[in-house]
């Protein structure tokens, strides 16, 4: 990490409220930089990609998944309660009729403390306005062309309910282990603008 | 009444660009505003509804020319004014600076 001339002003600012509120009691010393390496260390997109493995080899525990998703994550260690308050997660599957897409219209929600930080387009104002009127438009723009005969939904995300996709199993990988179906699992992925 | 961030479906924005290899924060002080406010969240000093709305009201000039963790430090600066935690004039760098 860097810090331009541009931005050497709010770098001075945030560290000056820092100070501030250790003055206030309101922040220990030390506990910006362990929040910051605790938030690095745990959520991540391999957590997303190990969920999608299990279902890909468990129809059972995709079909728990699907239907209740909080639950069915604790299963692999996993769990939405890691952040500032436990949110719902929804699993949407994608299928040869409908290809799920994850946005969040009205600021950034994304299940941060289970696949780690979202992309910066994610939280972009081209992103969130233009692919709930345009998907197909979008999803053209990330190099996904989808069959004229498959749906696109978009499940626009909230405070309280995060979504995440379930991508179709490539043809081709039925020999594979669970951490080597893992390993085909990216973040675009597991939020739409990508198969796998 | 929409808010400015209340974008779903609005015309007129360009093409969305991905940045390969992207970093999770672009520079410390941006890991700085969001471990910042967890903290404060964790402290009962406002909550995540309040942070949320503290940056959907703020002036839609500044909204648009923030950035993303710019917004949110504003919001927080906001919210520790108006609970009473800072004055606003303790919020201004020292002259040094």
């Amino acid at each position: 990490m860097s810090d331009d001339h541009g931005s050497s002003v709010i770098s001075a600012q945030v560290r000056h409220v820092e100070s501030l509120l250790e003055s206030r009691g309101l922040l220990d010393a030390g506990e910006i930089d362990t929040r910051i390496d605790e938030f690095l260390a745990g959520g991540s997109p391999a957590n997303g990609a190990r969920i999608v493995a299990r279902a890909w080899a468990d129809p059972g525990f995709a079909e728990r998944l699907l239907a209740d998703a909080n639950s069915a994550i604790r299963e692999v260690g996993l769990s939405m309660a890691g952040g500032l308050q436990e949110q719902r997660l929804k699993v949407v599957a994608n299928t040869e009729a409908e290809h799920n897409v994850v946005v969040c219209t009205l600021c950034s929600c994304y299940p941060i403390a289970l696949l780690g930080p979202s992309p910066g387009w994610y939280k972009s104002e081209a992103y969130r306005s233009r692919v709930v009127r345009d998907p197909r438009g979008v999803l053209a723009e990330f190099g996904l062309e989808l069959p004229v005969g498959t749906s696109v939904a978009v499940w626009d995300a909230s405070a309280e309910s995060r979504y995440m996709v379930l991508p179709r199993r490539p043809v081709g990988t039925e020999g594979l282990a669970e951490d080597e179906l893992a390993a085909l699992v990216t973040r675009k992925g597991l939020i739409g603008t990508a198969v796998v | 009444m929409s808010r400015v961030n209340d974008v779903g479906g609005m015309s007129g924005f360009p093409a969305v660009i991905e940045e390969p290899d992207e970093p999770p924060f672009h520079s410390d002080w941006e890991a700085h505003v969001f471990a910042l406010n967890g903290a404060l969240i964790k402290r009962g000093v406002y909550n995540l509804d309040e942070f949320r709305d503290a940056q959907e009201r703020l002036p839609v000039q500044e909204y648009l020319s923030a950035s993303y963790y710019e917004r949110w430090f504003a919001a927080i600066t906001t919210l520790l004014r108006e609970k009473g935690v800072v004055a606003a004039e303790e919020l201004e760098l020292p002259d040094e600076h």
